[in-house]
């Protein structure tokens, strides 16, 4: 750190900053628009202007731009400096000239970056009497709405969407004040993270296009802290919540996690919530009921001396799943995922918390220098982590900037220099991926190349590595260049999961990280997990679901309690049936109707994310918890309150049970403060101090104000009084700080622009490396394809694949038709010259009629079916399958 | 006084373009023959020495900004030096005169910068609108390449250098010297910022120079004659002679190769003839659309770099717009405004949006429609698009006719506003 001179004050800055970054990292008010903490300095809008003096003597100065100009220590500048301030409220006055001042009107209109810093500089006075230019908007898909009217060509969209997202579709035409911000026509934008973009606009150019159909300003949402449910990174979100309905999601920072940014699946998954499908009332046998019959018939099959047998879910919390554990007793307590699933699942906690290699945040991945991604499309299976890898590409380059003497937050000049000069990726995968357009090389195999590769790598880099038999010379020779990079890095990370339903993918991965860590690297591993908590249940145990069905034949009046899984999706349907057609009750928790709510004798309505508390644990071992935004009117109630003891009063007594009970889980509780945390004796409120309508909300009911929901479980409230200073990072509610309604408000709540919030990075970390284990030697045999058969494999989509996301009507826009894909070469014998061909495929006594689609990369001798698409989706794949045209 | 014209004294009479043989002739290529017995440190020792300034209009001296290339093993690969024949200054025709009449003179200038800054690779960007200099130079380039003046080995030295001609798609901002290298690249011609300089990360963030082609063309004769030569050139400290221009009512005109420092009153009365009859002289933009009025008691000014600039103008591309007294000032002011908030690449605030309301304001009391408080208006304007307060030098540019124009013709913007309407219209 160095010392620079604000307006006369000495003040301490890191001279590697620019001066915007250290005047708002010492919570000075400097307006600003085209810098961005995530996207660095381009120096376009101009807005930051402040005046610099060369020394204590010069008295006259001259303009820079903050975020143009190094923090050098003894760096002398005014805010306050008349010229400075004059200039500024200049350059919204000419912002202002065109954006159409409809506020009123306009979306963004309460959080806006635009208004706040309208504010800020001062400007109030319209000194044009000139039409303003306008434009045409587009249609962009059913995330984003445009409306380009009210641009301020701040091009931080395109540079987000281009540079930083590395898509292409959206871009800056024409020049002078009519620079229009789209697409070439009207369509839906290609990246997956085109929801950032409600964010990074400074006004209301794009806006979230689901939130205008049930349209609430920020000020009248009760907001709560959330964590992202739609895949298995944790990414931490602010639900926002009005009348019963949650209206929408946006970005909570976390340092170490998502950082600025979402994801679209996770971004838009909510409106699931808002779903017709809900489960909103217990029923009895298809028969609506009361929540107290409901409880009473719950009681009776729970006490009636029947055995209990368990179902858990890696999508419901910890403490649902604990809930039901302790209910059912933990000898019959099952996983709720196939086999094969809880296997790779297990090994992997097993490797992340046994194994040398550091458990991977997505911070980590953003620092890595060098990458292998094994069997995984990043983008499609746990999407945020590909907009980090894509950030990571860009370390290598970094030397170079730095021997230039280039500042790295100069972005448009560090990307000049770095030009193609990317970091080493590699990916193996059974296809094309979304990052194939950044990576050094590719290999598209099938599951047991792939893990033949990692394995070769692994012992390409430490001798000691089970060498890979009958290795060819061109895996060899791959293995060797990837060994070299990952070596040649100071920062390795390989990325591995479950999508390729290959244990010895993980373990090959596995063993690369081990090798790099035993070789003297500093290198991690991250480990996708299927689902958003599958690690968190792999951490309570469960026993696998083979020796469910075994338990539910020996007890034929046995009650089975199904929670919050549809086990349809996780195991095959035959099986299935034979499970619940065994079970003398069938008892479900479960959010939203489907094939097993269907069945269920006694089915509860859970809550979802929105209407519960609970703990999930991350694919990152990071155990983080989300709070209730609303409480739901009707009988909707949190599983682990269905299911648990009628001692626990909140959810801090479920907490401090597990962690008396499951000593692997005690640290679980620190994920955020209790109930009983205070701030100066006051609950954290979750309405902002705007929130109007309080007192007249049920006004056509009774004019009598009712009391607000108490919240046992959190020290959050619903209400708009209480703390107002800043609470611990994990109960942040919403970022708003006066004269900073966006949220961008989120520089007050750092403790630098860019770093860790004040109140600390929410969550706790359960895995720690380990010097223990060793290399696995499972190395697989290479894959032989058949003549007449393919072995089939699931291709996992964002939009699609995941459950609860699907339901969401927006992405339901954007969920492919169910399709069995071919290479060309292996579909040409099947497709009809001219038009769709419809295939029938074949496998383990299953048939199903499907499209068939050509899938350019996939290799020879495997078929791709949409993950979760299909009714095939709970069948344990890969498997070997037969095709033929359909007549 | 000197006589001497070496940058179109051997350009033919009639429109044709000096050949290959006709430029060796006079000698052509000497320059560079001369360049290669010396080390490329030595070439940019004898550019600085001859004290050669830009001729694109900023001034910067040539010598020096070669001297900021990292040179040697070390230096980053490839490394590229780019004429700037983009020219689209309104008013101003030099450069293209000098790449119809002799394009192997701008040839080996950029050769000879090239070698002395080690590049690999040269580019001639040029406008899109200079169809003859295009084919000319294509041809040129063929030629030196057959001659042995490109490619590897050039005249058996160690030395390669290839060159590419390369059309610009049009564009004001592709003058810029960073805005050209983004076109070059593909992208928007948005400008860069500067650090780092182009000679540090240029061209695909490799070193580059980038001259203008009337710079580049003196080089071939300092390296042939030498430093002291190209200083005697000239009346003033600034060396060389200098195209001079002028446009507008004056009898003739036209373009001349002067020495560096005749005075406004020397060009335009003897080589342009003075005012056409019954029109009276104004004022005049020394150096470009993007130079300050200059009036009647300036005219006995030195058009050298210093002693426009003492006059409070640029010298800028040295070739003059005469506004005459039958011409409106505002409207003249307007157009060229109109011009530059056209061209904008609409980067930065002040420019993009500042010179549109510009513009508005001026059509306005070119109109008659004009408001007392619209000069007070323009007046900040021009200041909001102070040096330092843009991001390149494109709206600074467009202040200097405003700014002058208010000063030098104010009251003719004043009985607009009064009289709502343009004397000058019928």
């Amino acid at each position: 750190m160095g010392t620079i001179y604000i307006d006369g004050k000495a003040s301490e800055a890191d001279p590697k900053q620019n001066l915007l970054h250290a005047c708002l990292s010492l919570g000075l008010n400097l307006p600003y628009f085209c810098w961005h903490p995530a996207m660095g300095s381009v120096g376009a809008c101009r807005q930051c202007a402040v005046k610099q003096f060369k020394d204590a003597q010069d008295t006259r100065g001259r303009l820079v731009m903050a975020c143009m100009t190094p923090a050098a220590p003894d760096t002398r500048i005014s805010l306050q400096d008349p010229e400075a301030v004059a200039f500024r409220a200049g350059i919204i006055e000419g912002m202002m000239l065109n954006h159409p001042h409809d506020c009123p009107v306009c979306d963004e209109g309460g959080e806006c970056h635009l208004q706040d810093m309208t504010v800020m500089t001062g400007h109030d006075y319209r000194r044009s009497r000139f039409p303003k230019r306008t434009f045409h908007d587009q249609y962009l898909g059913p995330f984003v709405y445009h409306q380009m009217n009210r641009c301020i060509q701040c091009y931080r969209c395109v540079r987000f969407y281009r540079n930083y997202a590395g898509e292409d579709d959206l871009n800056a035409f024409g020049i002078s004040n009519e620079v229009f911000f789209g697409r070439e026509q009207d369509g839906v934008l290609k990246s997956e993270f085109a929801g950032n973009l409600v964010e990074v606009c400074p006004t209301g150019v794009f806006t979230d296009r689901t939130l205008r159909r049930h349209y609430t300003r920020k000020w009248d949402l009760r907001m709560a802290p959330s964590i992202c449910g739609h895949c298995s990174l944790g990414c931490n979100t602010t639900m926002g919540e009005r009348y019963g309905l949650l209206r929408r999601v946006v970005n909570r920072f976390n340092s170490e996690v998502n950082g600025y940014f979402l994801c679209d699946r996770g971004r838009y998954g909510y409106e699931f919530v808002n779903s017709e499908q809900r489960i909103r009332a217990a029923q009895i046998n298809g028969a609506p009921t009361s929540v107290t019959e409901a409880k009473r018939r719950l009681s009776s099959l729970v006490a009636g001396g029947q055995q209990l047998i368990g179902i858990g879910s890696p999508r419901a919390s910890i403490e649902s799943n604990y809930a039901l554990r302790r209910l059912v007793g933990k000898d019959r307590f099952f996983c709720g995922v196939s086999d094969g699933e809880w296997e790779r699942t297990r090994a992997m906690v097993e490797i992340l918390q046994a194994g040398p290699a550091r458990s991977a945040s997505l911070r980590d991945v953003e620092l890595s220098d060098a990458v292998l991604i094994l069997g995984e499309d990043v983008t499609n299976s746990a999407p945020r982590m590909a907009l980090s890898v894509r950030q990571s590409l860009r370390q290598q380059s970094f030397e170079t900037t730095q021997k230039l003497r280039v500042p790295l937050w100069m972005d448009d000049a560090v990307r000049e220099i770095a030009q193609a000069k990317r970091s080493p990726l590699f990916i193996a995968a059974a296809g094309a991926t979304r990052l194939d357009d950044v990576a050094t090389a590719t290999y598209k195999a099938a599951p047991e190349d792939i893990a033949r590769l990692g394995f070769a790598v692994a012992h390409e880099i430490d001798a000691k590595a089970p060498e890979v038999p009958d290795l060819s010379g061109e895996m060899r020779e791959l293995a060797a260049t990837i060994a070299t990079a990952l070596t040649g890095a100071k920062h390795p990370l390989v990325i591995a999961g479950p999508s390729c339903r290959s244990i010895s993918v993980i373990e090959s991965a596995a063993n690369v990280a081990r090798a790099l860590c035993d070789n003297g690297h500093s290198a991690a591993l991250s480990l996708i997990a299927p689902a958003c908590n599958s690690f968190g249940l792999a951490l309570l145990g469960a026993r696998p679901m083979s020796e469910a069905l075994a338990a539910v034949q020996d007890h034929g009046d046995a009650t089975l309690i199904v929670l919050e899984n549809d086990l349809y999706r996780q195991l095959p349907a035959k099986l299935v049936d034979g499970y619940l057609a065994k079970a003398a009750h069938l008892i479900v928790l479960d959010q939203l109707g489907n094939g097993t709510t269907a069945k269920a004798e006694l089915l509860l309505p859970a809550g979802t994310f929105a209407e519960s508390d609970g703990t999930l644990v991350s694919n990152e071992g990071r155990a983080q918890r989300f709070f209730q935004v609303f409480v739901p009117e009707d009988g909707i109630k949190e599983s682990w309150r269905w299911l648990g003891d009628q001692s626990w009063s909140s959810l801090d007594d479920v907490l401090s049970e597990i962690g008396t009970e499951i000593p692997r889980l005690a640290s679980v509780i620190g994920a955020a403060p209790l109930s009983s945390f205070r701030i100066a004796g006051a609950k954290i409120p979750r309405e902002p101090h705007r929130y109007s309508g309080r007192t007249s909300i049920t006004a056509n009911i009774s004019v009598v104000e009712p009391k607000p929901p108490d919240d046992p479980d959190s020290s959050l409230s619903y209400s708009m009084e209480g703390a107002s200073i800043q609470p611990p990072a994990a109960l942040q509610p919403f970022f708003w700080a006066p004269g900073w309604n966006s949220i961008q408000a989120v520089n007050k709540f750092q403790s630098e622009i860019g770093e860790a919030l004040r109140g600390g990075v929410p969550g706790v970390r359960l895995f720690e490396t380990s010097t223990g284990g060793g290399y696995f030697d499972g190395i697989p045999n290479p894959f032989t394809r058949r003549t007449q058969e393919w072995l089939l494999l699931p291709i996992e989509h964002i939009f699609g694949s995941e459950e609860l996301s699907a339901h969401a009507s927006s992405i339901a826009e954007l969920v492919t038709e169910p399709y069995l894909a071919l290479n060309p070469a292996d579909a040409a014998g099947f497709l009809a010259e001219g038009k769709p061909t419809v295939v029938e495929v074949a496998f383990g006594g299953l048939k199903q009629r499907v499209p068939l689609k050509v899938l350019a990369e996939l290799p020879s001798g495997l078929a791709g079916i949409p993950a979760g698409l299909t009714a095939l989706c709970g069948e344990e794949l890969p498997a070997w399958c037969r095709i033929e045209r359909a007549s | 006084m000197p006589t001497e014209k070496p940058l179109t004294q051997s350009i033919p009479a009639g429109g044709e373009a000096l050949s290959l043989q006709g430029y060796e002739r006079l000698g052509g290529y000497q320059g560079l023959r001369r360049a290669l017995q010396m080390t490329p440190k030595q070439v940019q020792e004898e550019v600085t020495n001859s004290g050669l300034r830009g001729r694109g209009g900023a001034g910067f001296p040539t010598g020096m900004k070669w001297s900021f290339t990292p040179m040697g093993a070390d230096a980053p690969r490839p490394k590229y030096v780019v004429a700037n024949a983009d020219e689209m200054e309104p008013g101003t025709f030099k450069d293209r005169y000098l790449m119809e009449g002799n394009p192997h003179q701008l040839i080996e200038g950029l050769i000879l910068a090239g070698f002395a800054i080690e590049a690999d690779v040269a580019f001639i960007f040029i406008r899109g609108e200079y169809k003859l200099s295009q084919e000319r130079l294509a041809r040129a380039i063929t030629e030196a390449y057959s001659a042995g003046y490109l490619g590897r080995n050039i005249l058996s030295s160690d030395y390669a250098l290839e060159m590419y001609l390369h059309v610009s798609a049009g564009r004001y901002m592709c003058g810029e010297e960073t805005g050209l290298l983004n076109a070059l690249e593909g992208k928007r011609a948005n400008p860069r910022a500067k650090p780092p300089f182009p000679q540090v990360s240029g061209l695909w963030g490799k070193p580059t120079i980038v001259n203008n082609v009337e710079t580049l063309a003196n080089v071939p004769h300092i390296l042939e004659k030498g430093a002291k030569w190209f200083q005697g050139l000239s009346l003033t400290k600034d060396a060389g002679t200098k195209l001079y221009g002028a446009s507008g009512k004056v009898k003739r005109p036209g373009l001349w190769e002067l020495p560096m420092g005749t005075t406004i009153r020397e060009i335009l009365e003897e080589h342009a003839g003075g005012m056409r009859d019954g029109v009276r002289f104004r004022g005049v933009l020394p150096g470009g659309a993007s130079t300050d009025f200059l009036v009647e008691e300036h005219l006995d000014v030195a058009m050298d770099y210093t002693s426009v600039q003492k006059a409070g103008s640029r010298l800028g591309t040295g070739t003059m717009i005469v506004l005459d007294d039958q011409t409106c000032p505002v409207g003249i002011t307007a157009n060229l405004t109109h011009f530059f908030a056209q061209e904008s690449c609409g980067w930065c605030t002040p420019c993009w949006s500042g010179l549109k309301w510009a513009t508005k304001i001026l059509d306005a009391i070119e109109d008659g429609q004009g408001r007392p408080g619209d000069l007070d208006k323009l007046s900040y304007l021009s200041t909001f698009w102070s040096p330092g307060h843009t991001f390149c030098a494109l709206a600074p540019g467009a202040a200097e006719p405003v700014q002058s124009a208010l000063k030098f013709f104010r009251d003719d913007f004043e009985r607009h506003i009064h009289e709502k309407r343009c004397s000058w219209r019928s």
